[in-house]
């Protein structure tokens, strides 16, 4: 059947902000699904909330709405737009929700709207645990015993016939949150409550546990023929008991003889035609390791993030060919877009093996639980490709960016015994370490098996890398050049090549300098080749410009005697370096097309666009670690190397390619210098007149103390290396101090702390453009949480609702000059503190920043585009700009931070100098208040219309409390305090209940919480790292059963401007008019 | 990853490529058609189907032997390849079912193996240039030498070297089929016994006398290795067949019901090997994924003028895949519907193949 003529227009919906369990591979879905449908000759009509998105630039869609993805809003844009059709298989859980919805509330029937691809029918039976239950048991498909329940009692009863292990997984939740593996009653009560919670529909699934099983996924899909085929299988390195998220990864599976894979296979298929799939489709299974019995886990009837990673994988793009299976094409009908002469209904065969390692954000929270679970926690990934195990592995393992290059990670001889063993029984982020530590130590692997459960094939491997580590080590000797010492050892360093092992690993157990290695390697011709995936191994000929590296003989790369450029990507999503950075990419490489450069992407994360292969001329999937880049560098003979789009990725290898050789487009590294060290950057603030903070860099606790009496409390401490506010904390005293510096940060010579002095004000940002003489300034965001918070952390307005002309005049002035000094040639982010009319810089980025996706969509000026134009060496005169600040839109757009801390326990949600966002929305409207109350509503934050608020105000925060809840009263919403907070305000004539303190035992505010009393929490008290304190346990209440928190009074002062906004004034005669002498205002 | 100590290996092909690695298994020298598999798993089922008899046989996918060889997953009683290359050979399989590691497997059958080679440089070569004669040596001689010697790699009439010697019978309650093995895959003979037949294997060169003296209800002609021109006597007893006992052939069976129909076979310039071939049934548009194992295809021009009509064809390179008798009941796929290894999707063949057994014995085949 072609494509389908009764239908003219298409709405996608997407998956809206990054939260964990649903990240990039989202937008890379969207892209493809929007692309797709254009080149069909549909109408696209596109809703997502989530500014930093390929998929919601203008050119993606006919019609863009960034809008929250809410049943008020999409049904408002389906009413206007009236499509014919919608697709939500390919906007994650949330796409999936919105269209069931939809049909819930008979939107789609009243206005007409057919729902493309998966029929609704299909959704629901695999989203459904008990329809899907009773569906596996009709087509004879084996599931864990199980039972769906409501309520304590039910859980019990189940828990009593069946035993623990259970595993309880709430129903319609995001990567398993609330989710848990119970081992006692305790665990079992606590982890059943939460997910009735956290559940819309309050469902819990309880099951019985599998864990130990080898856990394998196959991504399936079907067309409306029933034709149906499997693009990839998945096994997780991680048995069943660690979410498929946060396990590692590896494809095609390893373990399983062909009786298993078809077998399985077959059940996938089996699975995917009862339900009457039409798209993607993603079948996780459970394989008992000693028999060939299997389990069914779950099917997810959409693309996901497995999809994202088989289509990076495999070259076979799940998403663009779902799209078209939903407008009515059958698989036998398109072509394999990879090889462009066969066919889509085949199955990928792989010639290499495929390893993903997910990134967690431990290093941000690290009061956090690391345990790995039923509930994901990771924010993103990596992916590599190698033609042997260890080739895969390491290169994964380098290209996570934690400081690891090889099974070798910070320093793992410090744990003791018992460590090891615990971490590897207990999955957490160390494990694939701690393992390779245990077998150093001459663990066996038959032990680590029964600590684990990973399959003996892994550990074997794991062994033999250790093994050829150690037949490294044991070769060394520095008395010897290192020269010699290779030649003797040639075989033995090729083979450690061919295993994965970089220079730098070489480097570490040959005790000599990597520097060195790889020159020795080039002269020897022991340099990687490239080979193409091309989704059919080898067997016919293919043009896909995608390519790995490795230690074989044929080199396949095809380049092109054109100028090309090469753009470094920005690695793994994490806290602090988000999709935004892919977007920069994504923009870079079109940009670098138009200015007549090919374009060459060197990145490792499979979630991304950047990653897709139609993106760019040629994209290396590969580490962007030092050795990596450059060889890609030595193969493809670039101009020179991009690094200000891949955030601070990119720019931490400026300095390393430099000096070898390679020339850095754009800002000179010079340039990044001044900006990014501390000493230089002073110098040149001094040099320019203009202020910052003042500030110290200190080696020892001591000076510490000393800088920051001499400063005056409150101050700003992190240590010198930051992304995205790491361990950054405001002090208030010395103990605090003296606490931070032993806590937090490891201060020394090699590692130094900065204290600054820490400036109450206004926070603005600006990106700007400049070839070095133009500076053009697209626009300038204010920030509503005043300075402390992070930037990312921040709600950011464009254009500024409080800031004077003059201070924007100033932000102008010392933006244009900081960039003309700094010979910027690109983006460049400055942030500043506002106070009492004076603008102070509080630092400078030379590169693209989080906000550029955002200010580039509100101000309509295509920032990257520009960047790239000053990068090649044009004048951003040529394109019509000039010197200065873009006039401002008369919309406003307020973008809003958005978290996953429902996912990651024993995490303080209180907002301060350290980032903790995962995603953002943006929010926009004619009217600031509309615009913040359309991202608030996207951000999912449920603003209650009435209720109770809950005020827990530390004391020096009462003053300012006291007319904020004031207005909340006069708005209708009851107060509750606890003692303190509850007497001040009374003493002011409000009317307050007074709750228990959790001290104070039972019933406390914490009960309240659980009991639904409470609508909407504020708490600015004791803020810290501690989890045993109150406001800490009373915001993580507040978190996991889902009411809002709010921890910034400056937010709080937001919402309330929305929730005068939308609610009617009712007064009654007499009463004071509120903002006419009704007392002192908010 | 090579256990140090181990012997060189090279690999040498009829146009003069040289790959060096390590050898593995069996020490010696090998002459054969030199052709690569696609298939991710199955490597002892690949080993052990006779159509590959006379190959040297590469796999694409790198890491070979993770799961060891087992008693299950044969396709015969031994390996028919002649020499087997890898990228990676897997010293440390792992396997609930393993009874032995592929290295010693391949010792005790004599089989030499090279490892550490660029298997997807060697595929693309042969994608390039075609399957190629070849071969394998652990020994230390000159490659002109070896290249002179490259008619060793042809195997005239390669079914009478691995067709069953005698008639043999596995009884079942169901229908009487009388399988002939021309090279035969066990899960043919499985596919059948699973469906209640009852089974006479008996050999290549039988003649339709030697067929019909068992009155069989359907009569199933399996796969083998080599060109079906040298088997002009299979031809022959199959036109003694056809019209007289619904038919149901597979590969080798399929190029020979059509060779015995008046259509021509000719040799495909590097095969379909692998478990990932998609097959187009024309009559209901579905596509099946497919376990292929092949160097020679039926002509379709050749078709014309003959009674045969086409049913299946491959999607990606269009070539025939399916064929049935307009006026008899015969049909025949050149794939493998009873995979072992790859996809089970078109095992219904097989119901189909008892369905025809059973409506011509209740006399409802409708003679076109």
């Amino acid at each position: 059947m072609p494509k389908r003529q009764d239908i003219r227009e298409i709405m996608v919906i997407g998956s809206g902000p990054i939260v964990i369990g649903q990240a990039a591979e989202f937008d890379y879905a969207g892209t493809q699904a929007c692309q797709a449908l254009k080149e069909e000759g549909y109408e696209v009509v596109l809703v997502n909330s989530n500014p930093a998105t390929i998929m919601t630039d203008e050119q993606m869609a006919d019609r863009v709405y960034i809008e929250p993805i809410t049943l008020d809003f999409v049904t408002q844009i389906i009413r206007k737009e009236r499509p014919d059709g919608l697709l939500a298989t390919l906007g994650g859980q949330t796409g999936l929700n919105m269209a069931v919805q939809l049909a819930e509330a008979g939107v789609l029937e009243a206005e007409g709207v057919e729902l493309l691809g998966t029929p609704l029918e299909a959704i629901e039976k695999a989203e459904d645990r008990e329809k899907f239950r009773q569906l596996m048991q009709e087509i004879g498909q084996p599931v864990p015993r199980s039972a769906i329940v409501r309520n304590q009692e039910e859980a019990d009863a189940f828990a009593e016939e069946v035993g623990f292990p259970i595993i309880i997984r709430p129903a319609y939740t995001l990567g398993g949150t609330g989710g848990g593996i119970a081992s006692n009653w305790r665990e079992y009560h606590e982890i059943v409550e939460r997910g009735l919670t956290l559940s819309p529909i309050h469902q819990v699934l309880v099951e019985q546990s599998i864990a130990g099983f080898k856990e394998i996924e196959y991504e399936v899909m079907r067309d409306a023929d029933g034709t149906a085929i499997v693009v990839c299988n998945m096994e997780n390195m991680d048995p069943v008991g660690v979410h498929t998220g946060d396990s590692i990864v590896v494809a095609p599976s390893q373990t399983l003889s062909d009786e298993e894979y078809q077998m399985l296979r077959d059940a996938s298929l089996q699975i995917i035609h009862a339900l009457g799939i039409q798209g993607g489709c993603n079948v996780q299974l459970a394989l008992d390791p000693h028999s060939s019995r299997y389990y069914v886990i779950e099917v997810n009837p959409r693309v996901s993030r497995s999809s994202a990673l088989a289509s990076k994988a495999t070259g076979y793009p799940i998403a663009r060919i779902a799209a078209k299976i939903a407008v009515g094409y059958r698989l036998a009908e398109l072509k394999n877009p990879v090889t462009q002469d066969s066919y889509a209904a085949f199955e990928p065969a792989l010639d290499y093996i495929v390893t993903k390692i997910p990134r967690w954000p431990f290093d941000k929270f690290r009061s956090a639980n690391r345990s790995l679970g039923t509930q994901m926690k990771a924010t993103g990934e990596v992916m590599a490709i190698g033609r042997t195990f260890g080739e895969s592995m390491l290169k994964a393992v380098r290209s996570l960016e934690i400081g690891a290059y090889s099974l070798w990670t910070k320093q793992p001889d410090k744990w003791s015994n018992m460590e090891i063993e615990k971490k590897i029984r207990v999955a957490d982020d160390d494990r694939l370490f701690a393992i390779a530590e245990a077998l150093r130590r001459g663990v066996s692997v038959e032990q680590i098996h029964d600590w684990s459960k990973i399959d003996r094939w892994f550990l074997w491997h794991l062994e033999a890398l250790v093994d050829l580590e150690q037949r490294i080590a044991a070769v060394a000797n520095p008395r010897l050049p290192i020269e010699q010492v290779l030649d003797e050892h040639r075989e033995l360093i090729h083979e450690a090549k061919r295993n994965g092992f970089p220079d730098r690993e070489l480097a570490r157990l040959l005790k000599a300098d990597a520097i060195a290695i790889r020159a020795w390697r080039k002269k020897r011709g022991i340099v990687p080749v490239y080979k193409m995936v091309d989704t059919c191994a080898g067997e016919f000929a293919a043009s896909t410009p995608y390519y790995y590296s490795t230690y074989e003989r044929e080199d396949e790369v095809e380049t092109s005697p054109r100028k090309k450029m090469v753009v470094l990507g920005s690695g793994p999503i994490r806290i602090g370096q988000g999709i935004e950075f892919d977007y920069c990419t994504v923009h870079a490489v079109w940009a670098l097309q138009r200015e007549g450069y090919e374009a060459v992407v060197i990145n490792n994360n499979p979630e991304t666009v950047s990653t897709d292969f139609s993106t760019s001329d040629r994209l290396y999937f590969e580490p962007l670690d030092v050795e990596d880049v450059l060889n890609v560098i030595d193969r493809e003979q670039p101009e020179g190397v991009i690094v200000q789009f891949g955030g601070q990725t990119a720019i931490n290898l400026a300095g390393p390619l430099a000096d070898a050789g390679v020339r850095i487009f754009g800002t000179s590294r010079e340039g990044i210098d001044a900006a990014e060290d501390r000493e230089k950057f002073d110098a040149l603030l001094t040099q320019l007149g203009i202020k910052r903070p003042e500030g110290r860099t200190v080696t020892t606790v001591e000076a510490a103390v000393e800088a920051a009496e001499s400063l005056g409390y409150p101050v700003l401490v992190r240590p010198s290396y930051v992304l995205g506010g790491r361990a950054m904390q405001i002090i208030t005293n010395t103990n605090e101090l003296l606490q931070y510096m032993e806590e937090a940060v490891e201060v020394s010579q090699q590692h130094p702390v900065l204290v600054d002095r820490y400036v109450n004000g206004i926070e603005a940002e600006v990106d700007a453009i400049s070839d070095g003489e133009t500076v053009v300034i697209p626009g300038i965001m204010e920030h509503i949480e005043r300075a402390g918070v992070h930037s990312g952390d921040s709600i950011a307005v464009y254009p500024p609702q409080n800031l004077t002309e003059d201070v924007k005049r100033l932000i102008e002035d010392h933006t244009i000059r900081i960039a003309q000094s700094l010979k910027v040639k690109g983006l460049m982010n400055v942030q500043f503190i506002v106070h009492d009319g004076e603008v102070e810089v509080i630092e400078v980025n030379p590169r693209s920043s989080r906000t550029v996706p955002f200010l580039s969509k509100v101000t309509g000026v295509p920032m990257v585009q520009l960047a790239m134009h000053a990068v090649c060496g044009g004048q951003l005169a040529d394109l019509g700009y000039t010197t200065g600040r873009v006039p401002e839109s008369p919309a406003v757009a307020v973008k809003v931070p958005v978290f996953s801390f429902a996912k990651l326990h024993q995490v303080d949600i209180s907002l301060g100098p350290e980032m903790k966002s995962t995603g953002e929305v943006m929010g926009r409207d004619l009217v600031y208040e509309k615009a913040l109350y359309k991202g608030l509503i996207a951000s999912g934050i449920a603003i209650p219309a009435h209720g109770t608020v809950l005020a827990t105000i530390a004391d020096k925060d009462k003053p300012e409390a006291y007319p904020l809840l004031r207005e909340f009263a006069r708005l209708g919403y009851r107060l509750a305090a606890t003692e303190g907070t509850a007497k001040y305000l009374r003493d002011r004539g409000l009317e307050v209940r007074v709750v228990n303190k959790l001290a104070q035992g039972t019933p406390n505010l914490a009960d309240d919480i659980r009991q639904g009393k409470i609508q909407l929490v504020i708490n600015t008290l004791t803020k810290g790292l501690k989890p045993e304190r109150d406001g800490f346990r009373i915001r993580r209440t507040a978190v996991e059963h889902g009411v809002p928190c709010l921890t910034s009074l400056d937010t709080v002062r937001s919402v309330l401007d929305i929730m005068k906004l939308i609610h009617f004034q009712t007064m009654a005669l007499g009463d004071p008019v509120p903002g006419q002498g009704g007392g002192e205002g908010v | 990853m090579m256990l140090n100590g181990r012997r060189k290996a090279r690999l040498v092909l009829k146009n003069g490529l040289v790959f060096e690695g390590l050898h593995f298994g069996a020490t010696g020298t090998r002459f054969g058609e030199v052709v690569f598999n696609t298939g991710m798993t199955g490597y002892q089922e690949i080993l052990t189907d006779p159509s590959y008899y006379g190959q040297i046989v590469t796999m694409t996918y790198p890491l070979i032997g993770n799961y060891g060889v087992n008693v299950d997953d044969v396709e015969s009683r031994h390996p028919h390849v002649r020499g087997f290359a890898v990228r990676t050979l897997c010293e440390w399989p792992s396997h609930h079912k393993m009874v032995d590691k592929l290295e010693s497997y391949l010792v005790q059958h004599d089989i030499v193996g090279i490892a550490g080679i660029d298997t997807r440089e060697l595929t693309k070569a042969i994608r390039t240039v075609g399957a190629m004669p070849g071969v394998l040596t652990t020994e230390d001689v000159p490659v002109e030498s070896l290249l002179a010697r490259m008619d060793e790699a042809l195997v005239p009439d390669a079914v009478s070297r691995v067709t069953t010697q005698t008639v043999y019978r596995a009884p079942g309650p169901g229908h009487r089929v009388v399988l002939i093995d021309y090279g035969m895959k066990a899960g043919i003979l499985r596919s059948l016994l699973e469906r209640g037949c009852d089974v006479i294997v008996v050999p290549a060169t039988s003649t339709a006398e030697d067929v019909l003296r068992w009155k069989p209800h359907g009569v199933m002609l399996s796969n083998g290795p080599g060109n079906p021109e040298d088997a002009p006597y299979a031809v022959e007893a199959l036109r003694g067949l056809i019209g007289k006992v619904p038919i149901f052939g597979i590969c080798l069976g399929h190029q020979l019901i059509a060779l015995a129909c008046g259509a021509k076979t000719r040799k495909l310039k590097f095969g379909h090997r692998g478990a990932n071939h998609p097959v187009k049934d024309l009559r209901t548009g579905r596509v099946d994924i497919t376990s292929q194992n092949h160097g020679y295809v039926v002509d379709a021009e050749s078709l014309h003028g003959t009674p045969l009509e086409l049913t299946h064809v491959n999607l990606n390179d269009g070539t025939v895949e399916g064929l049935v008798h307009r006026h008899e009941p015969v049909f025949c796929v050149q794939y493998h519907p009873e995979s072992r290894p790859g996809p089970s999707d078109a095992r219904y063949l097989f119901d189909e193949f008892i369905d025809l057994m059973t409506r011509v014995r209740e006399g409802r085949f409708a003679h076109a």
